[in-house]
C-alpha cells in the first residue's frame, strides 16, 4: 500500500507540468530559502539591505493578491488602493498618534480587511474582466482621494507625510550587537513576512481555503456542497486587502514617506505582474514575483538607460513565452529533474 | 396524494414520505417548464424520474437543489419546506447532488474535492483556520477520517492525490459520488449519472447506486435517460412529459402505461 501511495503522490509532479495541489514549498526548500534570507544581510551593504526589505514587502503584497486571484479566482487591479490605505494608516498613527510602529501594522491590516470586505460586497455582482475594471477604478481614484483637502490635516495632502525610521530595540545594543536601522527593519519585515506566509498557507490548506478554491473552480458545485459563495468571496477580498495593508504599512516605515503619487495604478499593475511571474496560486512564487518587480527594472536600466522600459518589456515577453506558469513551473521542473537524477 | 397529506398530519409516522413535491410549477418567461407536478419519495427508495428531452426533469431537479425557485407549489423535506433556503443551505439538511456533466473542482485533488463535500457538516472561521488552532486540527482529523472511509468505499484511494482534471470520466463520476456522500445526505439527487458511460459501466453504476442506498441508508432520486438503468434499479418511477406528470408507479406499471409508451418509448421508435 505504501509503495502504491508513494508512486501516486509523486506521479503528478512529472506527469503534468502544473499540478495546483501544492500551494507551498516542502520543508527542505523552505529552510534553505529561510537560511538565505537570514544570512544574506550580514554580508551586504545597507542599500542592498533596504532593497531586500522592499522585496519582502512587495512579496507580502503579491502573496495577498495570490490569495485573492490564485485561491478564490477573483481579479484585482486595485491592490495599490489597499496598499495606500495601509501605508497612510501606519504613517498617520505613527506621526499624529505617536503610536509604536509595530502596533500600527495590525491596525492597518484590520482597517484594510474591513475596506476590502466592504468593497467585496458590491464586487460580488461582477466577475472576471468586469471585476478587474471595478478594482481598476478603485486604484485610479485612491491617489486623488488622498489629496482631498478634507483629510489634508491628517494626510499632508499632496506633500504627503514623513515617517520616522525606527531604531533597533535598545536591548540589542545592550547585548553588544550593532544593528543598523536598515538591518533591523529588514529582520522585522522578515519576521512579519514569515508569520503572514505561515498563516496564509494554513488558511489555504484549511476548510476555508478549500471553500475558496472550490468557488474558483466551480461556483455552482461549491454552493451545492454548502459553501456560502458570497461570504467566502468577500472574505477572500478582506483577507487579501488586510495583508496588502500590512505590506503598505511596512512600506511606509521602510521608505519613511507616504505621498499620494506613490500609490498609483502602476503599483497595482506591478503587483499583478509579480503574481503572474511568480505563478498564480503558488504562494512561494510571490517571493520570485516580487524579486522580478523590484530588481528587473534595475537590470533593465543597467542594460540601456534610454530604453529601460523596452528592455523590461522584452524580458517580460520572454518569460511569458518560455515559462508561462512562472516561477512555479521552474520549481516543479527542477523538482522533476532532481527526482529523475535520484532514480538513475 | 390524499394519503400523503394524511401521513403528514401524523408527525414522524413511519409511512411519512421523506420528500414531498407538491404541485410544483416553474415558468420561464412565457414558457411553462413544469406544470403542477406532485409526487412523494419514500425513505430508502430509489425513485426514477424519466421523460423525453424537455420534459422538465432537470428543471425539477434544479428546484430540489434550489437553483430555481418554483413559481407555485412547495417542496417538503420531512414535512418542512425547503423553498426558503438558499442553495448553499440545502446540503446541511441532507440533500446532496451530482451534476449532469460532472461538476468537480478540476484543479483540486480527489482528496480535496471530497473534503469540500464535508463543508456543510463542519464549522470553522478564517482566523482559527489561519492560526491552525487545536480545534481546527481536530476538525481536520475528523474530516480526513470520514473522507478516507468514503474513498475506500468507492475504491478511490489509488487516485486520492491526483488532480481530478486528468482522471477518466468514469472515475470523475465516482469522485462526484464520493463528494456528495461526504456530506452524509439523506437524499442523493443524481442527474443522469449514466450519461457518457458504456454498457458495462452503466451496469456497474446501477449496482453501485443500489449498494450506496443499502449501506448508507440514502434515498435516491435518479434522473435518467437510460431506461434500462432506471427500470432495473428503481423502486418507483415518475414519468414526465411537457412539464406534466404523465404516470407514476412501479417500473413495470410505468413501462406498460399507454401514455408513457406513446410519449416516450413510442416516440423513440418512430
Amino acid at each position: 500500500m505504501s509503495t502504491v501511495q508513494e508512486v501516486v503522490t509523486e506521479a503528478p509532479v512529472i506527469e503534468d507540468a502544473i499540478p495546483k495541489k501544492a500551494m507551498a514549498l516542502g520543508p527542505v526548500a523552505s529552510l534553505v530559502i529561510l537560511a538565505l534570507l537570514i544570512a544574506t544581510p550580514l554580508f551586504v551593504k545597507n542599500f542592498i539591505i533596504f532593497q531586500m526589505t522592499m522585496w519582502l514587502i512587495y512579496a507580502i503584497a503579491v502573496l495577498a493578491l495570490n490569495i485573492l486571484t490564485g485561491a478564490s479566482g477573483q481579479f484585482s487591479l486595485g491592490q495599490s488602493a489597499f496598499y495606500a490605505l495601509g501605508a497612510y494608516t501606519s504613517a498617520i498613527l505613527m506621526e499624529h498618534g505617536d503610536i509604536n510602529y509595530v502596533l500600527t501594522l495590525p491596525v492597518a491590516g484590520l482597517i484594510c480587511f474591513i475596506a476590502g470586505f466592504l468593497f467585496g460586497l458590491p464586487a460580488l455582482r461582477l466577475s472576471g474582466i468586469y471585476l478587474a475594471l471595478a478594482t481598476f477604478a478603485l486604484a485610479t481614484a485612491m491617489p486623488q482621494l488622498l489629496k482631498l483637502g478634507v483629510f489634508e490635516h491628517w494626510t499632508g495632502g499632496v506633500q504627503g507625510l514623513v515617517v520616522t525610521k525606527p531604531d533597533a530595540p535598545a536591548i540589542l545594543a545592550s547585548l553588544g550587537l550593532k544593528v543598523s536601522q536598515d538591518m533591523w527593519l529588514y529582520y522585522f519585515t522578515l519576521a512579519v513576512s514569515i508569520l503572514i506566509y505561515i498563516f496564509s498557507v494554513n488558511l489555504l490548506r484549511s476548510r476555508s481555503g478549500r471553500a475558496m478554491m472550490a468557488i474558483r473552480d466551480n461556483e455552482i458545485a461549491a454552493s451545492a456542497m454548502g459553501v456560502d459563495v458570497s461570504l467566502y468571496k468577500t472574505l477572500a477580498f478582506g483577507v487579501s486587502a488586510g495583508i496588502t495593508g500590512v505590506a503598505g504599512g511596512l512600506g511606509a516605515i521602510a521608505v519613511q514617506f507616504v505621498a499620494p503619487d506613490g500609490y498609483t495604478i502602476q503599483l497595482a499593475v506591478a503587483l499583478f505582474l509579480g503574481m503572474v511571474v511568480g505563478g498564480v496560486g503558488w504562494l512561494p512564487g510571490s517571493l520570485a514575483g516580487a524579486a522580478f518587480i523590484v530588481f528587473v527594472p534595475n537590470i533593465a536600466e543597467s542594460v540601456s538607460k534610454g530604453l529601460s522600459g523596452a528592455v523590461f518589456g522584452v524580458i517580460l515577453i520572454l518569460i511569458i513565452f518560455l515559462v508561462p506558469h512562472g516561477a512555479r513551473q521552474i520549481a516543479y521542473g527542477a523538482q522533476g529533474l532532481i527526482g529523475k537524477l535520484r532514480r538513475n | 396524494m390524499m394519503q400523503a397529506q394524511l401521513a403528514q398530519q401524523a408527525p414522524a409516522g413511519s409511512a411519512a414520505p421523506l420528500l414531498e413535491v407538491r404541485d410544483v410549477s416553474v415558468v420561464f418567461g412565457g414558457i411553462i417548464a413544469l406544470n403542477g407536478v406532485s409526487f412523494d419519495m419514500q425513505k430508502g427508495h430509489i425513485l426514477g424520474l424519466i421523460g423525453p428531452n424537455g420534459a422538465g426533469k432537470t428543471t425539477l431537479f434544479n428546484c430540489l437543489s434550489r437553483l430555481y425557485q418554483p413559481s407555485k407549489g412547495d417542496i417538503l423535506l420531512e414535512g418542512a419546506s425547503i423553498l426558503k433556503r438558499p442553495a448553499h443551505k440545502i446540503s446541511e439538511i441532507g440533500i446532496g447532488r451530482t451534476f449532469q456533466n460532472v461538476a468537480l473542482f478540476p484543479n483540486l485533488s480527489v482528496l480535496d474535492n471530497v473534503r469540500v463535500g464535508t463543508h456543510a457538516r463542519t464549522n470553522s472561521d478564517i482566523i482559527s483556520d489561519s492560526l491552525k488552532l487545536p480545534w481546527v486540527r481536530k476538525g481536520e482529523a475528523a474530516i480526513n477520517k470520514r473522507v478516507h472511509e468514503i474513498l475506500g468505499y468507492l475504491d478511490l484511494h489509488d487516485v486520492a492525490h491526483t488532480i481530478v482534471a486528468g482522471l477518466p470520466f468514469g472515475t470523475q463520476k465516482r469522485v462526484e459520488l464520493a463528494r456528495a456522500l461526504a456530506a452524509q445526505p439523506k437524499i442523493l439527487l443524481l442527474d443522469e449519472p449514466a450519461g457518457g458511460l458504456n454498457h458495462e459501466e452503466v451496469y456497474i453504476l446501477g449496482d453501485l447506486i443500489r449498494r450506496i442506498r443499502d449501506d448508507h441508508g440514502v434515498t435516491v432520486l435518479l434522473v435518467e435517460h437510460h431506461m434500462g438503468l432506471v427500470m432495473s434499479i428503481a423502486d418507483h418511477v415518475v414519468a414526465l412529459n411537457f412539464g406534466r406528470k404523465l404516470a407514476e408507479g412501479t417500473p413495470v406499471q410505468v413501462q406498460n402505461d399507454p401514455d408513457v409508451i406513446k410519449a416516450y418509448l413510442g416516440s423513440k421508435d418512430s
